[in-house]
């Protein structure tokens, strides 16, 4: 050990989303806080500045504002009978670097969970028997109910500044809003952004079928906002410039407009980038952890930060393998079904119609990382698990994010991909495409989880995080239902060329394509020690001054963007911490 | 004869006069209250003296230590520097006496009887009571850490190095009683007219200088008070009268910037952003809303106090709407033609996305263009300098984010920006004269950024 500093009362590993909200809360309690951020500081200006943030090929396709594969990758297999084999470029996720973290590059569209995705297995146990259940199913319930966080997402909502339009209040129906979200005890804290006309003509196709179309929450500002820090939000201007790149004008909900500055000014708070955490020490009797050894990239040695609590709200990956490597939880063994650090990994389902129509614009350079119009009319609370064979459900949405010209140049399938052909095939096509998606749930199953790579390890020697997943039947079923109801809206849109993005039955889990950075599981909730590593204060179950944010503790991944729940889980929990855990350190469940 | 008699006559009573000015001594100002001698200030009282008085500003070099001085203060006469006001006994104020300290304050006074520089509003801090001045002596020595650090000496050409000159300049501008009394009829407004005259100083730079350089209105009811004047380069815009734009700022308004550096439709720039950073930031918001109500009150408008001096967030506040005299410039900029003016296609490609295509930007965070005293002052260089090196407004604890504006020195060339900025002065109804490109060259070449 070369460095002992001085003790802190709170070390935070990680300072995104959950390190900033548990930042703030926790500053307000006087405590001494520290936090430790592996990557590099970014400030709306000069990190995020007009022109350079919005070039494509640095932020978009080279990945520049994302972890370094060089720094820490993951290794991915498909099964267990597979050896893994280690990302050295992003493909279907992307990992956050960084002050801010991913709550930097992301495209800022925010969501509850419904109630019943909450508490999933009961909910199905409850309405067709508990035997429709795959037997290699894993979910569970959450031991925290919609009812319990619905203070805690709108919390999150307000401090974010999130634009939507209401479709509950306190379970009446608002005109407008999603008819099957979970109910709120308020309207969002701004009203939603005007839509493309990708948007509109979607909606009315939907509306026409019956559907209920509604415009997609999030958090791109719609006029100037002040969140209850102070921290402030310019109304978005539709640059289009959103997923993988930071804001240049303040626009995008971020830790960087909604908290940090309000954070740095507390003079209890301080944070260390070029501090990467490498394990969580314990005491003696292993009952407790002492803090964390991080290591200091400026001074090049490994440093001994001690703690009375330690919260690690690192991104999912990196938190469970800080769990497996300090010895936080069981880890969990596939085979027998025994432990729960690791278990439950979960992802997202995705598919899309694309539909050309040579007499429209609609202009795919106005967008923002939230437009679009969605519909929940497939969603978990609206499908029939039992008639339909699967369960799970998606929100289907046109979206117009942006009209980047090396990602987002969709032509004809029969156009080839270089040269004239393919030039005079942009010149006939560009802007002349609107599309139709899906974002699916994915359940969570006895083969799909986390653990640390028995070859492949990081510059300091530590075993690389190992996912095993793959697609399962059951979503690649709830997939082709999918398809099948977006191209029926798709086709009653009469567009002149209509051709569909799908998994098929055969469909194995492919890195390479990028699909969503909607990684779950590995550190889940349970009402238990045996069904999670955490509690339902996300305390970890065998070390009380160990706490684990973010979606890690997702039981099952939801059929929606993750950040509101991970938003609304941190607020929960922190609560728990300044009332409960503060005045009397000890297991709170 | 009778020519040069007279002459000489005239010449021989400037030397008696001059040699009364050097010689005859100084007479310091009687005490405007009697305060009991065991009396001392509670704590924190004579630091929150500071912040209102603002003495931190000028006092502190850039990245220096607190109020060790050496701050350049370029005057048109040539470059000053603050003083050392620690309580270091060698370089900074810690061999003072109380009244030596006052006669600093109140008239302008060394302990050795020279004359302190009227870079140094003791016109203005002349009307602190004995009390604030007594509560601001003992911060000083007893809160301030000492730095020994000497300061530069003036660059100043004769005549203007020689003290004694001040003398006669002193006699013109000290001939108000010192001490206050508030002649407002009310206690708030009184309250607010002490900060605003005394501590606060406000009008050493928003009113005019008569021709003697003292400031032309120091006191509510005199004709040309805070009618407007300029510091550093910068234009101190009328805060009273026709030509002022904060009589049209619902109170609220007035209220958030003094507290923040920014509301509805402006943001505290250059030395107005140092004003909210080391003063009023740090007032109570009865202070706050006593000032606003005040000024309000100088200028015969409606000034009832406002339900909070900053609103508490959550506040989703709308854009504004182009006006009437901004509706061409706005339609011309959403049609966005190809043959638009160079500056108008400047202005779309680099400024539109936060200040919008009204020229109104975003209420509370990125100001309006739109009759901004910035933009179209007869002062081009704050302008210029924030196109080209940007602008940073910091936080303050009710509004904590910094408002960072990016430059665009190294996207735009001076010819560019040229065309940019004289768009900005004739966009939207404003109506400056254009700025050239030799213009831009010579702000470029000062590297200067505002408010540093």
């Amino acid at each position: 050990m070369a460095r002992t500093d001085a003790k802190k009362d709170v070390v935070i590993v990680g300072l995104g989303w959950t390190g900033a909200i548990m930042g703030m809360e926790l500053a307000q309690e006087g405590l001494e806080i520290l936090a430790l951020e592996r990557g590099p500081n970014r400030e709306t200006v000069p990190e995020m500045r007009y022109p350079n943030m919005i070039d494509e090929l640095s932020q978009g396709e080279r990945h520049n504002m994302m972890l370094r594969p060089a720094q820490s990758t993951v290794t991915i297999r498909r099964n267990l009978n597979e050896t893994a084999l280690p990302m050295r470029k992003w493909g279907s996720f992307l990992l956050g670097n960084g002050v801010g973290g991913s709550g930097v590059h992301w495209n800022g569209q925010n969501w509850r969970p419904q109630p019943i995705e909450m508490q999933l297995r009961s909910h199905i146990r409850d309405t067709w028997g508990e035997e429709i259940i795959p037997e290699d199913m894993t979910i569970g319930d959450y031991p925290v109910t919609y009812d319990e966080l619905e203070p805690y997402f709108d919390r999150f909502e307000r401090v974010a500044g999130i634009t939507g339009a209401a479709g509950n209040i306190n379970g009446e129906v608002q005109e407008g809003g999603n008819p099957f979200e979970g109910w709120r005890s308020g309207d969002y804290p701004m009203p939603p952004l005007p839509v493309t006309y990708n948007g509109i003509k979607f909606a009315e196709a939907a509306r026409a079928m019956g559907y209920h179309p509604f415009l997609r929450p999030g958090g791109n500002a719609s006029t100037s906002y002040v969140n209850e820090y102070g921290m402030q939000m310019g109304a978005c201007n539709f640059c289009g410039f959103c997923e993988r790149y930071g804001c240049y004008q303040y626009s995008k909900s971020s830790p960087q407009t909604t908290i940090l500055a309000a954070l740095f000014r507390k003079p209890n708070f301080s944070y260390r980038t070029g501090a990467e955490v490498l394990r969580v020490e314990m005491a003696a009797d292993g009952q407790t952890a002492t803090g964390v050894t991080y290591f200091d990239e400026e001074a090049g040695e490994e440093v001994f930060q001690p703690a009375d609590i330690v919260i690690l709200a690192a991104y999912q990956i990196e938190n469970v393998r800080l769990m497996l490597l300090s010895g936080i939880g069981t880890p969990y063994d596939p085979v027998s079904g025994q432990g729960v650090t690791g278990k439950n990994y979960g992802y997202q389902i995705t598919g899309s119609t694309s539909m050309f129509f040579r007499d429209e614009h609609f202009n795919p350079f106005i967008g923002s990382g939230i437009n679009g119009v969605c519909i929940d009319d497939f969603g978990m609370s609206a499908n029939d698990f039992g008639a339909l064979g699967f369960i799970g459900g998606a929100y289907i949405s046109s979206a117009q994010t942006n009209g980047q010209p090396i990602r987002s140049m969709p032509l004809p399938q029969d156009t080839p991909a270089w040269g004239a052909e393919w030039k005079s095939g942009i010149a006939e096509w560009y802007g002349h495409q609107m599309s139709i998606g899906h974002h699916g749930s994915v359940m969570s199953y006895r083969g799909h989880y986390c653990d640390l790579d028995p070859t492949y390890r990081d510059r300091h020697g530590r075993p690389l995080m190992r996912i095993t997943f793959d697609w399962h039947p059951n979503e690649l079923r709830m997939n082709a239902y999918l398809k099948e109801k977006i191209e029926e809206i798709a086709r009653s849109m009469q567009p002149d060329v209509m051709q569909s993005s799908y998994k098929d039955y055969n469909s194995r889990y492919d890195v390479r394509p990028y699909q969503t950075t909607h990684n779950t599981g590995g550190t889940i909730m349970g009402a238990t020690p045996e069904t999670g590593a955490v509690n339902r204060y996300l305390q970890a179950w065998d070390k009380h001054n160990v706490f684990v944010t973010g979606a890690g503790a997702f039981v099952q991944n939801t059929q929606y963007n993750p950040t509101g729940l991970v938003g609304g889980l941190a607020y929960w929990a922190v609560d728990a911490i300044r009332r409960q855990y503060l005045r009397n350190p000890g297991p709170l469940a | 004869m009778i020519f040069l008699r007279i002459l000489a006559a005239f010449v021989l009573m400037g030397i008696m006069a001059l040699v009364a000015i050097i010689w005859l001594p100084v007479s310091r100002s009687p005490l405007s209250e009697s305060v009991p001698a065991d009396w001392t200030a509670s704590p924190g009282e004579g630091e929150y003296v500071m912040r209102a008085g603002d003495c931190m500003a000028c006092h502190t070099a850039e990245n220096g230590p607190d109020f060790a001085g050496g701050r350049a203060i370029e005057s048109p006469l040539g470059t000053i520097y603050t003083a050392n006001i620690t309580p270091d006994p060698e370089t900074g104020i810690g061999s003072w006496t109380l009244p030596q300290f006052r006669a600093a304050m109140i008239d302008g006074l060394r302990p050795d009887g020279a004359h302190l520089y009227p870079a140094m509003p003791y016109e203005n801090y002349r009307m602190l009571t004995e009390r604030d001045i007594r509560a601001l002596y003992s911060y000083f020595m007893d809160e301030v850490e000492p730095v020994n650090s000497p300061v530069p000496e003036p660059e100043l050409p004769l005549p203007f190095n020689q003290r004694w000159g001040i003398r006669v300049l002193n006699w013109a501008i000290l001939s108000h009683d010192n001490g206050f009394d508030g002649t407002m009829g009310d206690p708030v407004l009184d309250r607010g007219q002490y900060l605003v005259e005394g501590p606060g100083h406000c009008a050493a730079c928003h009113s005019p200088r008569t021709v003697y350089m003292g400031q032309d209105g120091i006191a509510a009811g005199e004709p040309d008070f805070l009618t407007g004047g300029f510091i550093a380069g910068q234009e101190a815009p009328p805060l009273r009268g026709q030509g002022s734009r904060i009589r049209h700022w619902p109170i609220q308004e007035l209220t958030t910037f003094l507290a923040t550096g920014r509301n509805f439709e402006s943001t505290a720039n250059g030395e107005m952003g140092l004003v909210v950073d080391h003063s009023l930031q740090h007032l109570t918001d009865d202070d706050i809303i006593a000032i606003a109500r005040f000024l309000r009150a100088a200028d015969r408008l409606q000034h009832e106090a406002p339900e909070e001096a900053v609103a508490t967030g959550p506040l989703s506040i709308p854009y504004a709407q182009a006006n009437a005299e901004g509706a061409d410039t706005a339609r011309m900029l959403t049609g966005a033609q190809p043959d638009m003016p160079l500056g108008a296609r400047l202005y779309l490609d680099n400024c539109a996305q936060c200040h919008f295509v009204t020229g109104r930007g975003s209420p509370g965070i990125f100001p309006a263009l739109q009759g901004n005293s910035l933009v179209t002052s007869s002062e081009i260089a704050p302008l210029v300098s924030i196109i080209l090196q940007g602008a940073r407004v910091e936080g303050t604890e009710k509004r904590p984010m910094p408002l960072v504006m990016q430059g665009y020195k190294d996207r735009l060339d001076d010819a560019e920006i040229a065309e940019l900025a004289s768009f900005l002065r004739q966009a939207w109804g404003n109506a400056a004269e254009p700025v050239t490109e030799a213009e831009v060259a010579e702000i470029r070449q000062s590297g200067e950024a505002i408010g540093h």
